[in-house]
């Protein structure tokens, strides 16, 4: 049930004719991405089906449609690795290796939850999976990014901060700030930037002056690269690059993944801002299937095996949910612990 | 400087004066160090002590800080050690919590308490509230200094009294020195705070000079100090206003009047206790500050007072003097006459013993 515990194949067997980013990817590592995809995919259906039937208040972002980017990205890094994510955070969690059950319990708001039920769906954090939690303030962990970089260089260790951001967090003076601060001091940073096309109802093309996020890496002198984030092996080459460059001293990159989110913002969204078609169009783009598809093509899988992928991840989140269903609530006499430490 | 700022030049003997506070051994040598030098001299030990100790800030390493608090520390330490960074307040603020998250003490300074604004949300939504929001699995260990403060001439945006913005939020640790002893024994508790700390200094404090013990020691968060005892009645201040406040009871003496003088030190926490026992004993209270009288800190000084079983020994109204409700002005009449003053405690004092119920 635990995600760390998947297994992993050792053995490349990369097929003739197949595109660079996709070779470069042994088949253990592509179960494991396609694995982690599915459990993402499986967790939010699941937290919003439980939302549906009021097991769980509040509310919740869903990355639905952009798990290739989460993936994608982090597939590169260590476990011991930094990583700062948003309010759209759960394909982050899971990906960085999270327990999807104690997710699902913090999503329930149980003591036994990753946050002991204080910080719910928008403040999930796995501190000891270097997950330095989800965020939601928009913008609001670049500036952090730029601490866990400075501690990583201070203390001379070969650790690298990725922190996640979207486009909506671009426009933000914390943006500019933070890529500057990187970029002077050579921080060992890679700042991802899911554009997923809308910042809650503001289309990115209404709010930008430049058609690229990644146009703005020049105006602080790093890389910057925008790909197709919901094509999981382009994600993971892009990454990886930014996050060899920042391993090696070679200091920040931004990386932009184009992708869209299947769902509304939040569950007060009734998708006044955008079509049916787009959200068709986009369907048809769906991460998920777009890899299954590569890898059968390239036979590296067969749909059984990706069948069976599928299956067990949806076994993994309905024990995670019966875990959660069955965890203690916190104690209300507990209230002020934790808002200082001792 | 305007002559304003040598006025509160009091030099306070803690011990003496009856101040509670722990000190780390016996110190050997206690010198005359100014507020300003205080402060240098707990950086200093701290990054000596401590190679995760770190300070920060805008013009903090060649320059020496705006102030010159850090003066020679970028010599003594490096450019790693004291970085001089870009005017960017709100990722500073940000980059202290991300280096206090993954094992680092960061001490940042902002250059005037005024530009903290830039930084609210760093300091209010993640500093604050991270360790709470993930269940007590992490701690942010970071020291933000503010100089703040009126009485220097620099108008509305450069002479403000913040801290009690601060002291309303949760997780959040606020102190406020008023002496150069405490001003090094805060702040080094501050460094070793596993919590958010933000020491506001005052301008007009760092000239003023006063014994400070070489070695280091802690002035602990939350307790306030009596500076100088008394039975008539109970003067609380905050950092300038504390020095303010004993200029006062010199002279409340000479009419006949004993003070006594609270020095609060902490906003948050609070050490109501000091103050409750001090009002049994007096039976009336002066809450002196700079901030914004209008929901300031001695709004819930009284309430607090006034809450409990304290409330019971008074003989009169709670009286509170604090900052006007106008931004601070340039001209410096009116900049006096925007927060309280000497005269102004004397005289708030003299009503006060006035009003016997």
């Amino acid at each position: 049930m635990d995600a760390r515990t998947l297994s992993v194949d050792p053995q490349p067997v990369a097929q003739a004719g197949e595109r660079p980013e996709l070779a470069a990817l042994d088949t253990g590592t592509l179960r494991a991405a396609l694995t982690r995809m599915h459990l993402i995919r499986r967790f939010e259906e699941t937290a919003e089906a439980s939302y549906m039937r009021g097991l769980i208040h509040g509310t919740m972002h869903l990355s639905i449609g952009q798990e290739a980017s989460a993936v994608g990205s982090i597939l590169p890094l260590r476990r011991d690795d930094y990583i700062l994510s948003t309010h759209r955070g759960h394909g982050h969690c899971i990906a960085k290796g999270a327990d999807p059950a104690l997710m699902l319990a913090e999503f329930f708001g149980k003591e036994n939850g990753y946050c002991r039920g204080r910080g719910g769906s928008m403040h999930i954090a796995d501190i000891e999976g270097g997950n330095l939690g989800a965020n939601g303030i928009v913008g609001g962990g670049l500036p952090i990014a730029v601490g866990v970089g400075m501690s990583i260089k201070m203390q001379k260790q070969d650790r690298v901060c990725m922190v996640f951001f979207g486009d909506g967090a671009a426009n933000e003076g914390a943006f500019h700030e933070s890529l500057n601060m990187a970029s002077i001091w050579t921080l060992p940073i890679v700042f991802v930037c899911e554009n997923n096309k809308y910042a809650m109802s503001m289309d990115v093309a209404l709010a930008m002056a430049v058609p690229n996020v990644a146009d703005r890496a020049s105006a602080y002198a790093m890389p910057g690269v925008t790909i197709d984030g919901n094509d999981l092996p382009a994600v993971v080459a892009a990454a990886r690059t930014a996050a060899d460059r920042a391993r090696s001293g070679g200091g920040p990159s931004l990386v932009e993944c184009r992708t869209y989110r299947l769902r509304g913002h939040s569950k007060s969204d009734r998708n006044l801002y955008r079509t049916k078609d787009e959200i068709d169009a986009w369907r048809r783009r769906d991460p998920i299937a777009r890899l299954t598809a590569e890898l059968v093509a390239a036979r590296r899988f067969t749909p059984d095996e990706c069948s069976a992928i599928t299956e067990r991840a949806q076994a993994t989140i309905d024990a995670a949910l019966e875990f959660a269903k069955s965890s203690p609530d916190p104690d209300p006499a507990e209230l002020t612990r934790d808002v200082y430490a001792a | 400087m305007p002559p304003e700022a040598e006025a509160p030049g009091v030099t306070i003997d803690n011990a003496a004066a009856g101040g509670r506070h722990v000190r780390d051994g016996a110190p050997d040598a206690v010198r005359t160090l100014s507020y300003a030098e205080a402060i240098r001299e707990a950086l200093a030990q701290a990054m000596e002590a401590d190679p995760r100790v770190f300070l920060f800030g805008e013009d903090v390493g060649i320059y020496g800080g705006a102030f010159g608090v850090s003066g020679d520390l970028f010599k003594r330490f490096g450019g790693e050690r004291v970085v001089d960074t870009p005017i960017s307040e709100l990722s500073l603020a940000g980059a202290a919590v991300g280096a206090a998250l993954t094992g680092m003490k960061p001490v940042l300074e902002i250059q005037f308490s005024d530009f903290v604004t830039l930084a609210m949300e760093q300091i209010v939504n993640q500093a604050a509230k991270i360790r709470f929001m993930f269940g007590g699995r992490a701690r942010v260990p970071m020291v933000v200094r503010l100089p703040g403060g009126s009485g220097t001439g620099a108008a509305a945006q450069h002479s403000q009294s913040l801290e009690a913005w601060f002291a309303h939020v949760p997780g959040l640790k606020v102190v406020q020195p008023s002496t150069p002893h405490d001003a090094k024994g805060l702040l080094l508790a501050a460094i070793d705070d596993p919590n958010p700390v933000l020491v506001f200094e005052h301008k007009l404090l760092y000239k003023t000079k006063g014994p400070v013990p070489a070695a280091p020691y802690r002035v602990p968060i939350g307790v306030a100090a009596v500076r100088r005892e008394g039975r008539d009645v109970t003067i609380v201040g905050t950092s300038v206003m504390s020095q303010r406040a004993l200029a006062a009871a010199k002279r409340l003496e000479a009419a006949g009047v004993d003070a006594e003088v609270v020095d609060l030190r902490s906003l948050r926490p609070l050490d109501i206790a000091t103050i409750a026992e001090s009002v049994r004993k007096t039976h009336r209270l002066l809450v002196v500050y700079e901030g914004v009288k209008t929901m300031g800190i001695g709004a819930e000084i009284a309430a607090r007072i006034a809450e409990g079983d304290t409330f019971h020994a008074l003989r009169a109204p709670i009286v509170r003097l604090g900052g006007a409700d106008a931004p601070i002005p340039y001209n410096p009449v009116l900049e006096k006459a925007a927060v309280p003053q000497e005269d102004d405690i004397f005289a708030a004092a003299m009503r006060l013993i006035g009003t016997r119920a």
